[in-house]
């Protein structure tokens, strides 16, 4: 028994109590130091428990209530590398974010705000590591019922409480999809515990009932996820919240729903849709670039950077999505280093944006424009960390990137890479063009393609109070920057999460680990070679996002000829897209519904 | 083993959502949301109901009889139950402040205005 996997849950929940009892008592500021001590103490659990459980996957029964003759009688949490590293970025994020809202705040913050964050940790970190498809679902739950809360902290804005509700509403139903898949699995399983699920299930073909069920628990993780067509609450959510506290949403949360498909379909629908796993593949892939490609466009066409960096979030979504879709060890891999390379550089934008609204008082590129040039520390951040997100060699980012290339060629998918560093590039030129304006004053101040908001409706929390300084407003953009892009130096680091992640998938040996305590197979020895296909599209990503960048900023110097056949064109669907992003939390469920539906229905078709 | 239950779950599962998606008042929108989330209720227990079985009540002493209704589904609903009235607690708290700033409960209310 390791204690450390329950103490990475406990911890933040029994400080969450301490401080709902006692933080009244005390100032915020102790408050904030005492919740960021415990945050630290999680990611340093976290990282230990990533070496750990290196050596064969960690099994922790509540209550010792372990499996008796290959049946799951208690609940377990299994931690595997992979896990374990989603949750030490999550734990190093909570610390960036709680030392930023040292800082960050200007009022007397009330201790619930602390509560709520280190109940959004416990959630999180537990939703990483549980194997039971229900305590998933509680773990969901938890950190979605947090999250709406802390979306909702600037309750005084009009835009904050219509971003909150469609949060709420939209990840409600999600939620709601995702028990009605389980409540499936468990009458034709009698399982909820996700390697028996797996054992049960493989022993028949996929029938109707099995890919409703997969499809419901797919929908109901990629709407928190923010996949296509899931995604629409999320711009307006992302855009409203706190920037602390936006740090933890775009850098892992999106990315947690993904991690939870992955380990859904690996440990229990891997066997009785293997045979299948080309139609899965196809709908998971599809899924994945449109998301990629969507996003990537709606980011470049936002003003706002808040706004920008949620859309920036759809589209590495998508990305990530259409690794793990590529359903190979390689893709995983690549995909879950990516999650913490990219996190750990969005949680650094986001960190910076805080800055400059606290700073600036605005963070609209159009309002803002010029008035960045005294801040050359944020304006760094935000360009170095534009360059990670569109996957420049040779940083953390690329690393990643060249995995998920490799993984694709070998499965003769030679399109995806291309498309996916398109949608990177595109993201890191909308970053880019932003940092030219804001802190170089590059550019007109006026761009009707843009998506601006209304003066006077601005949604950054800034505008109002006096300008604030102090070194953690922008000390743990850098911290996070420089870890995010300095994986690519750890040795051997593709090497292992390929080892670890073939382990992740052999769903039989996982099976007989957790249910029959089977002692670990040794993790495969692996050796990635970076290969020159990927420095050629890394490089290519480079220049199209400087070269994009620079169309933006001076799209009034193209010939006039040519800007008139573009918007003939494009201008229709632009419009339409826009006016799309701009519903009602009733349209929003209608495409989520639509979503459900078309994904269950080509589900069905394409595994008959 | 009847068949009414799931219909009936997928009965209220589409009526609800019916509301949600055409919904003009936020209050009726969250009631639709909870005609919803009971949909998941009725599913659970009808999926571990057994025609003529007992309730799963089991204490120390007495000898433990087997055919009884599945506790586990009746233990996610009450989970599901707690889960789902902490997040329509947190949306009506939402729509009290919506009231008082604007006066009004029409999500349309909420566009953005910007286009």
């Amino acid at each position: 028994m390791n204690v450390l996997v329950p103490l990475a849950v406990a911890v933040p929940l029994l400080g969450a109590a301490a401080l709902a009892s006692l933080g009244h008592v005390s100032p915020a500021r102790v408050d904030d130091v005492v919740a960021a001590a415990i945050a630290l103490a999680v990611t340093v659990f976290c990282v230990i428990l990533i070496f750990q459980s290196s050596h064969g996957t960690i099994h922790y029964w509540f209550g010792g209530w372990q499996p008796r003759n290959g049946i799951a009688i208690g609940i377990s949490f299994s931690v595997d590398p992979l896990g374990a590293g989603i949750a030490a970025l999550i734990g190093a994020l909570m610390t960036a974010a709680l030392v930023q809202s040292i800082d960050y705040f200007e009022e007397e913050v009330p201790p619930h705000f602390f509560v709520l964050m280190l109940v959004f940790l416990a959630a999180m970190v537990g939703f990483a590591f549980s194997s039971d498809l229900f305590n998933m679902f509680v773990f969901f739950e938890l950190m979605s019922t947090a999250a709406f809360a802390l979306t909702g902290y600037r309750i005084e804005h009009r835009s904050v409480l219509q971003g909150a509700i469609n949060f709420a509403v939209v990840n409600g139903i999600g939620a709601f999809m995702l028990l009605v898949g389980i409540a499936l699995v468990y009458g034709r399983t009698g399982a909820l515990n996700l390697a028996q699920i797996g054992q049960v299930l493989s022993r028949h073909g996929p029938d109707g009932l099995v890919v409703v069920a997969f499809a419901l628990i797919v929908v109901g993780l990629l709407t928190k996820a923010g996949a296509v067509p899931f995604h629409f609450w999320l711009s307006d959510a992302y855009a409203v919240a706190p920037a602390p506290v936006c740090i933890l949403f775009a850098g892992v949360m999106s990315d947690l729903g993904l991690h939870g498909v992955a380990r859904v379909y690996w440990e229990s629908f891997s066997g009785v849709l293997g045979g299948h796993a080309d139609g899965v593949r196809a709908v998971l892939i599809g899924i994945g670039v449109l998301t990629a490609l969507l996003g990537a466009l709606m980011a470049f066409l936002q003003s706002a950077l808040k706004r920008m960096l949620a859309f920036v979030v759809i589209s590495h979504v998508g990305v990530f999505l259409a690794a793990i879709g590529l359903l190979t060890a390689r893709g995983l891999a690549g995909a879950t280093l990516y999650v913490v390379a990219d996190g750990l550089v969005k949680g650094a934008l986001f960190c910076a944006v805080g800055h400059l609204a606290r700073r600036v008082g605005h963070t609209d590129e159009l309002i803002a424009h010029g008035r960045g040039r005294s801040l050359p520390i944020t304006g760094s951040i935000l360009a170095v960390g534009a360059l990670g997100l569109a996957a420049v060699p040779p940083l953390g980012t690329f690393v990643s990137y060249a995995l998920v290339d490799d993984a694709a060629g070998r499965l003769g998918d030679r399109w995806l890479p291309p498309v996916l560093a398109l949608a990177t590039a595109v993201t890191g030129a909308a970053v880019l063009r932003a940092v030219g304006r804001i802190f170089l004053g590059l550019g007109p101040d006026e761009d009707d393609l843009l998506v601006s908001v209304p003066r006077g409706e601005e949604e950054d929390e800034g505008e109002r109070n006096a300008p604030r300084r102090g070194f953690l407003l922008w000390g743990p953009a850098v911290a996070l920057l420089a870890a995010g892009l300095g994986l690519a130096f750890a040795p051997g680091l593709a090497d292992h999460a390929i080892g670890h992640a073939e382990r992740f998938v052999d769903r039989p040996q996982v099976a007989r680990e957790t249910l029959h305590g089977a002692t670990s197979a040794p993790t495969p020895p692996a050796h990635e070679h970076v290969g020159t296909s990927s420095y050629a599209l890394g490089g290519a990503s480079a220049l199209l996002a400087v070269g994009l960048a620079w169309v933006g900023l001076y799209r009034r110097r193209i010939p006039r000829k040519i800007r008139a056949a573009l918007d003939a064109t494009f201008g229709g669907v632009v419009l339409r897209l826009r006016l799309l992003h701009d519903g009602v939390v009733g349209e929003y469920v209608t495409w989520l519904t639509v979503g459900a539906a078309a994904i269950t229905g080509l589900l069905a078709l394409l595994t008959r | 083993m009847s068949f009414l239950p799931y219909a009936l779950a997928a009965w209220l599962f589409f009526v609800g959502l019916y509301g949600v998606v055409t919904s003009r008042h936020l209050v009726h929108l969250v009631v639709c949301l909870g005609v919803m989330q009971s949909s998941s209720y009725v599913l659970l227990l009808a999926i571990g109901y057994r025609t003529g079985k007992k309730a799963p009540i089991f204490t120390s002493g007495v000898p433990v009889k087997l055919g009884a209704v599945d506790p586990v589904v009746q233990a996610l609903t009450l989970t599901d139950v707690v889960v789902s009235v902490t997040a329509t607690a947190l949306i009506l708290a939402l729509v009290v402040e919506i009231w008082k700033r604007s006066g009004k409960l029409d999500p349309d209310s909420l566009r953005k205005k910007e286009t």
